[in-house]
C-alpha cells in the first residue's frame, strides 16, 4: 500500500525498461481506491489510483459490472475535495466508467453544481461529462444551462457546450434543435474555435433545410472565418450548396466559384488544400475552373513535408481519372515523387502517371517502375499493375513492353492476390489485344510450370482451352499442359486433362496425339481425373477414328451452363433418387434477386396480436409450386416468369393491393395480394373485376375468388388471361375490387350477419414487354456475345432526352427491358460523360438475347443510347428494339 | 456528421508496439482484440518509416493514418479515407507538441508513463467524442497544466495536505531504499 507510485530519476539507469505500473494488478489497484471513502481526502494519492485505474482501462483491462459500480461510487465521493487536478482526473473517471441511468442520478447534483460554479474549467468539463453521460429526460433540465454556456464569454465553456450539442443532436434532436438562436449568435463569435463548433452545429441542425444551408452559406463567404478549420467546414458546405444549386442554373458562373478560388490564396496549407480538393470534386468541372486548384497542389508535390506531398499526389490521382490532361503540366513533379521515400506516395505518383502519361513516354516510364518493384509491397504492386493494364488498353502498340514487363513480375516473389492480379491483367490484354495474345499464352504456361497457387494453374488452364486452339500454331502448348498431368496435384491434374480434351475436341490434326496422352490419364490415382479422362475419350470418339466432334458435342462438353449455379444445387439438393433420372431443364434459370419491393409488400400494418400473418409466398419455385395447386391454372404448362408485385393501391389506405403478373407460354395469371386494413370490416367473396378493354389479344378465362378477408391477413385472389401462344403480347387492364363488407363488432371480434356488396376502384395494371425476359445472366458476357454472332445483331441509336444523371438513364433501361445487368456494368461511375452496360436475358419461347447499350452525353444533360441486340431470332432482336423505341 | 472532420483514434505506442495511452472514438473497434490488432498492423506497418522529423503518412484499411515518433514514442491519428490529410496532421501536432510541452522536453516513454496523468488529460482536452475540440498546443498543454488549486479552498488546510503528502512520499521513499 505504502509503495510510491513514482520513482525518482536516481535509478533510471538500472532497468532501461522500467515502468511504474509494472506488475500492477487490478485486485490490488480496486484495494488501493478505497482511499477514496477516507474521511481525509489525500488528493494526490487519489489522483494516482485514478490514474492507475485509467491505466489498467486503457490497456484493456475490463471491469465487471459490481467492480465498476464500486469504483463508481467511491470516485463520487471525491467531489468533496476541492484539488483542481483531482477533479479533472474524477471527470475523465465518470466518462470512462459510462455509468447506468440509475448511477447518473447520483452525480447529476454534483456536476449540477460544478456546471453553475465560477471556475472555469469546472464549468466546461461538467458540462462535457454530464452531456456524455445523460438522457432525454435530464437534459430538459439542464437546457436553460447548456443555452446560457453557449454564449459564455469563456470559449472553453462556449465549446464544451456546442461539441456536447453536436453529439446529443444524434440521441436529442428536437431539444438541440431548440438552440439554434443561441448556436447563431455564438457563430459570429470571436474565439477561432467557437465559430468552428457553432459553425459545425449551426448546419446539422439546419442540413435538411436546404434554403437555410444556402442563407448560411452565402452571409458567412462575404467575410472570411476566423480558424482555418472553420474555413474548411465553410467549403464543405459551400460545395454542397454548388452541388445541390448545380441542377437549376444551366448556364453562367457557378455561384461561390469565386469563393472557393479565393480560398485558394489563404495562408492555412489546411484551407488552401480544401479548396483545392474541392474544385477537383465539382460536378462537370472545367479546365477553366480547374487550372488554379492544380497549380497549387503542384506546389504542394514538392513540398518537404510528407503529408502535403500525399495529400496532393492523392488529389491529382484522382483528377486524372476524369480530366488527364489537365494533370499532364504536373509530370515532372511526379516523376520526382517515384523515389519518394514514403511508398503510398510514390505509388500514388506511379500510377497518376500511368494515367496521364502519352505512348512515346511508356518505355522510360517502365524503366523507372522496375527499379521500383522490387522495394515496395504487394499491395502497392497490385495498384500498378492495375493501372498497367489499362495503361496497355490505352496504348495497345505497347503491348510488347508492358507484356513484358507483365511476365517478369509474374517471375518475381509474391503473395496470391499480386500473382492473381497479374494474370487476370495478362488475360485481359489477351483478349482485347489480338497481337498479343501468343506472347501472353507462352507467359502464362511458364508461368503455371512453377506456380504454387492451385486456383492460378486451373484459372490458367481454362483459359488456355479457349485460347490455345484458336493459335497459329496449337500443337506448341501440349508440352505445358501435359506436364501438369505429371507434376501436379489432383485439381490442377483435372483441369490439364480437360484443357487437353478441349484441343482434342477443336483442333482435328491433334486428335489422335491427344487421345493417346488422354488414354494414360485412365490410370491416374485420382477418381476426377480417371472420370474426365473417360468421358472425353468416350464423347470425341477415342476408339482411334479421327471424326469432326459434333457441334453438339462441343456444347455439351464445353458450353456455358446457362443455369444459375445456386438453383442447380438447390434443385439437386431437393433431387431424390428414384427411377425418374434427374432433369436438368426442370431447374429454374431464372437469377434470384431478393426483390427489395418485397419491404414494402403487404402486411406493413403493426399487429395488434401476435407475430404478423406470413407474406404470400414471392419466390420462383414458391409461386410455381401455389399456382399449379390450383386446378384452373394446372394445366398452362410451365411457369416462364413472375414479376415483382406491383402496387395497385396508395399507401395507407384502406384495402392495400398489389398484383403480381404471372406469365405461362399462352396464358398469364394475375395473382393479387390484398390486405384488409380496416378493423371493423369483413371482406367475403372477394373479387377483382378486369376489365381487358385495351388488351385486345387477351381473354379472361378463368379466375379465383377469395372466400374471406378478416382484418390484417392477407389473401390472394387470382383471374386468368389467355393469351396467343408465346407471343409477348401487351395490353393495359383496368381493376376493380369487388367483395361483400359486413361490420365486425370490435370488443367481441363477430361479424355481422348481413353484408352490402361494395366495389373499391384499384390503379391500372399493364403487361409489358419486360415482363416476357427472363433475368438470366452469363459469365462471360464477351465469350457470349461472340459466340452467338453477328447474324440476327440488329444496331440502332436513341436519343433519351434530358436525363438527371447518365446512372439514372442506365437504370431507365434496365429497368424497361427487365433484364440481368452482367459484369457489374449497371453501376455508373460519378462525373462519367459516357458509359457501356451489358444486359443478358431469355425472351419468351427461351430465346436467349444480349444486349450492350453504350450510353453518352450529348450537351450538358441529353444522354444518346446506341443499343446494339443480339439474339438466337431476328424476331426477338426486332421486338427488344421495339420496347426500347416504344418505352 | 459527413461534412465536420471526425477524428477516428489517437494513439500512443512505445518502440515495440505496446500500448502507451490510445483512445478510440469511433466504434469501428468494438472489442479491445480489435484494437489490438489494428495497433499490431498499425506499427508493423508504419515501424521503418522514418517518421522523426516530418510527420509521415499512410493509407491502410480504409483509413487515413498521420504519425511522427520521438524516441521510443510512436504517436498515431486515424482519421476516415476521405478526410482532408492537413487537418489531421493539426491535430497530431497539437497531440505532439502538447505531450512535449508537458513532459518540459524529455518526451519518451518513461516519462510519459511516469506523467500519464497528464497524457490522457491531454487527449481528453483536444478531441471529444471524435469532434475536434482544440488543436493548439500552448493551449491543450495550458488546460491540462492549470494544476494550481481552487481558489475556493482554504490556504492553510491546503499547506497542510500538502506537506503531509509529500513528507508521506519522502517517508515512504526512504523506507524502501
Amino acid at each position: 500500500m505504502a509503495q510510491p507510485l513514482v520513482k525518482k530519476d536516481d535509478d533510471r539507469d538500472e532497468e532501461a525498461d522500467y515502468s511504474p505500473f509494472l506488475g500492477i494488478e487490478k485486485g490490488a489497484v480496486l484495494q488501493e481506491a478505497r482511499v477514496f471513502n477516507d474521511p481525509q481526502l489525500d488528493p494526490r494519492r487519489c489522483s494516482q489510483v485514478i490514474t492507475k485505474l485509467l491505466y489498467l482501462l486503457n490497456q484493456g483491462e475490463s471491469f465487471t459490472k459490481v467492480e465498476a459500480t464500486e469504483v463508481f461510487f467511491s470516485v463520487t465521493k471525491l467531489f468533496q475535495s476541492k484539488d483542481i487536478g483531482l477533479r479533472r482526473m474524477v471527470y475523465v473517471m465518470i466518462k470512462e466508467l459510462s455509468p447506468s441511468a440509475d448511477e447518473v442520478i447520483i452525480v447529476t447534483s454534483s456536476l449540477m453544481k460544478d456546471m453553475t460554479s465560477k471556475t472555469d474549467m469546472y464549468r466546461a468539463n461538467a458540462i462535457r461529462v454530464l452531456c456524455r453521460i445523460t438522457d432525454g429526460t435530464l437534459l430538459t433540465q439542464i437546457e436553460r444551462y447548456l443555452k446560457q454556456a453557449i454564449v459564455d464569454k469563456n470559449p472553453v465553456v462556449a465549446s464544451a457546450a456546442l461539441v456536447s450539442g453536436i453529439h446529443l443532436l444524434q440521441t436529442n434532436p428536437e431539444i438541440v434543435k431548440r438552440w439554434s438562436n443561441e448556436v447563431q449568435e455564438a457563430v459570429q463569435s470571436r474565439a477561432a474555435l467557437v465559430q468552428f463548433h457553432a459553425l459545425a452545429l449551426l448546419h446539422q441542425i439546419r442540413q435538411n433545410d436546404r434554403l437555410a444551408v444556402n442563407k448560411l452559406v452565402s452571409s458567412l463567404t462575404r467575410g472570411s472565418a476566423r480558424s482555418p478549420l472553420a474555413q474548411c467546414l465553410l467549403i464543405r458546405y459551400t460545395s454542397q450548396v454548388i452541388r445541390e444549386s448545380a441542377n437549376n442554373t444551366q448556364t453562367g458562373d457557378r455561384p461561390f466559384y469565386d469563393f472557393l478560388e479565393g480560398c485558394l490564396r489563404h495562408k492555412a496549407e489546411m484551407v488552401i488544400f480544401e479548396a483545392a480538393r474541392a474544385i477537383t470534386e465539382l460536378n462537370g468541372v472545367t479546365s477553366r475552373e480547374l487550372t488554379p486548384a492544380i497549380t497549387v497542389l503542384q506546389l504542394f508535390l514538392s513540398s518537404s513535408k510528407p503529408v502535403l506531398r500525399f495529400a496532393a499526389v492523392r488529389t491529382l490521382n484522382k483528377v486524372a481519372m476524369t480530366h488527364p490532361t489537365a494533370v499532364t503540366n504536373c509530370n515532372i513533379d511526379m516523376e520526382s515523387l517515384i523515389s519518394d521515400q514514403n511508398r503510398s506516395i510514390a505509388t500514388l505518383a506511379i500510377t497518376t502517371l500511368l494515367k496521364t502519361g502519352n505512348e512515346s513516354s511508356v518505355d522510360r516510364l517502365m524503366k523507372q517502375i522496375t527499379n521500383f518493384m522490387s522495394d515496395i509491397a504487394d499491395e502497392f504492386k497490385i495498384v500498378v499493375v492495375e493501372a498497367i493494364r489499362s495503361l496497355c488498353l490505352k496504348f495497345p502498340l505497347k503491348h510488347r513492353s508492358l507484356m513484358n514487363f507483365l511476365s517478369n513480375i509474374l517471375r518475381e516473389e509474391g503473395g496470391f492476390e499480386y500473382k492473381k492480379a497479374i494474370v487476370d491483367s495478362i488475360v485481359i490484354l489477351i483478349r482485347d489485344i489480338p497481337e498479343a495474345k501468343e506472347t501472353g499464352l507462352l507467359h502464362l504456361c511458364e508461368f503455371i510450370e512453377d506456380c504454387e497457387f492451385t486456383y492460378l494453374s486451373t484459372q490458367i488452364l481454362h483459359f488456355l482451352g479457349i485460347e490455345g486452339p484458336k493459335t497459329s500454331d496449337p500443337s506448341k502448348y501440349i508440352r505445358y499442359i501435359y506436364n501438369r498431368v505429371h507434376l501436379e496435384n489432383a485439381t490442377v491434374r483435372a483441369g490439364a486433362v480437360s484443357t487437353l480434351a478441349k484441343f482434342g475436341a477443336m483442333v482435328d490434326g491433334l486428335k489422335p496425339r491427344i487421345f493417346v496422352l488422354l488414354r494414360r490419364c485412365l490410370f491416374d490415382t485420382d477418381d476426377e481425373v480417371r472420370d474426365r479422362a473417360t468421358l472425353y475419350l468416350n464423347t470425341l470418339g477415342g476408339d482411334g477414328a479421327v471424326v469432326e466432334t459434333g457441334a453438339d458435342v462441343k456444347e455439351f462438353l464445353f458450353g456455358s451452363l446457362d443455369i444459375p449455379l445456386v438453383n442447380i444445387e438447390n434443385s439437386l439438393k431437393n433431387y431424390e433418387a428414384s427411377e425418374k433420372p434427374f432433369d436438368i431443364n426442370s431447374v429454374p434459370k431464372e437469377v434470384k434477386t431478393q426483390p427489395l419491393t418485397e419491404k414494402k409488400a403487404p402486411g406493413k400494418k403493426p399487429t395488434g396480436l401476435g407475430a404478423p400473418p406470413p407474406g404470400p409466398p414471392t419466390t420462383v419455385d414458391a409461386y410455381e409450386k401455389l399456382l399449379s395447386s390450383i386446378p384452373q391454372f394446372a394445366k398452362f404448362g410451365k411457369l416462364f416468369k413472375s414479376s415483382a408485385p406491383v402496387e395497385l393501391t396508395e399507401a395507407e389506405t384502406e384495402y392495400a393491393v398489389n398484383v403480381v403478373k404471372h406469365i405461362f407460354d399462352g396464358h398469364v395469371v394475375f395473382q393479387y395480394n390484398c390486405t384488409n386494413t380496416v378493423p371493423e370490416q369483413l371482406l367475403e367473396n372477394v373479387t377483382v373485376i378486369v376489365d381487358a378493354s385495351e388488351a385486345e389479344e387477351f381473354a379472361e378465362v378463368a379466375s379465383k375468388p377469395l372466400r374471406s378477408l378478416p382484418y390484417d391477413s392477407p389473401g390472394q385472389t387470382f383471374v386468368a388471361f389467355e393469351k396467343p401462344d408465346g407471343v409477348p403480347a401487351v395490353g393495359k387492364f383496368s381493376n376493380m375490387l369487388r367483395f361483400i363488407v359486413k361490420e365486425v363488432d370490435p370488443s367481441t371480434g363477430e361479424a355481422e350477419e348481413d353484408g352490402v356488396e361494395d366495389e373499391y376502384q384499384l390503379e391500372d395494371l399493364e403487361v409489358v414487354a419486360a415482363d416476357y425476359i427472363l433475368k438470366v445472366g452469363v459469365s462471360n458476357f464477351r465469350n457470349a456475345w461472340e459466340s452467338m454472332g453477328a447474324d440476327f445483331e440488329r444496331v440502332d441509336e436513341y436519343g433519351l432526352g434530358p436525363r438527371d444523371s447518365l446512372a439514372e438513364a442506365v437504370n431507365a433501361v434496365i429497368d424497361l427491358l427487365g433484364m440481368q445487368p452482367c459484369e457489374g456494368t449497371e453501376a455508373v461511375p460519378p462525373n462519367s460523360r459516357s458509359h457501356t452496360c451489358l444486359l443478358s436475358g431469355v425472351y419468351i419461347g427461351n430465346v436467349k438475347a444480349l444486349v450492350r447499350l453504350q450510353f453518352g452525353l450529348d450537351g450538358p444533360k441529353d444522354v444518346a443510347m446506341k443499343l446494339a441486340v443480339r439474339s438466337e431470332d431476328e424476331i426477338v432482336s426486332d421486338a427488344i428494339h421495339e420496347i426500347v423505341a416504344s418505352g | 456528421m459527413d461534412s465536420c472532420p471526425c477524428i477516428k483514434n489517437i494513439i500512443l505506442l512505445d518502440s515495440e508496439g505496446n500500448r502507451v495511452a490510445v483512445k478510440y472514438y469511433s466504434d469501428e473497434w468494438p472489442t479491445n482484440s480489435a484494437k489490438e490488432a489494428f495497433e499490431k498492423a498499425l506499427f508493423s506497418k508504419t515501424q521503418k518509416t522514418n517518421a522523426r522529423t516530418e510527420a509521415e503518412i499512410a493509407m491502410f484499411e480504409n483509413h487515413i493514418i498521420v504519425y511522427k515518433f520521438v524516441q521510443d514514442l510512436h504517436f498515431f491519428v486515424t482519421g476516415a479515407e476521405g478526410e482532408n490529410e492537413l487537418i489531421l496532421v493539426t491535430v497530431l501536432q497539437g497531440f505532439f507538441d502538447a505531450v512535449g510541452l508537458l513532459l518540459r522536453g524529455n518526451v519518451d516513454k518513461k516519462e510519459a508513463l511516469e506523467n500519464l496523468d497528464l497524457i490522457l488529460l491531454c487527449l481528453d482536452e483536444i478531441v471529444d467524442g471524435g469532434v475536434i475540440l482544440e488543436t493548439d498546443a500552448n493551449a491543450i498543454a495550458g488546460k491540462v497544466a492549470s494544476h494550481s488549486v481552487d481558489a475556493a479552498a482554504p490556504l492553510s488546510e491546503q499547506t497542510i495536505s500538502q506537506a503531509l503528502a509529500t513528507a508521506r512520499e519522502h517517508l515512504a521513499r526512504s523506507l524502501l531504499k
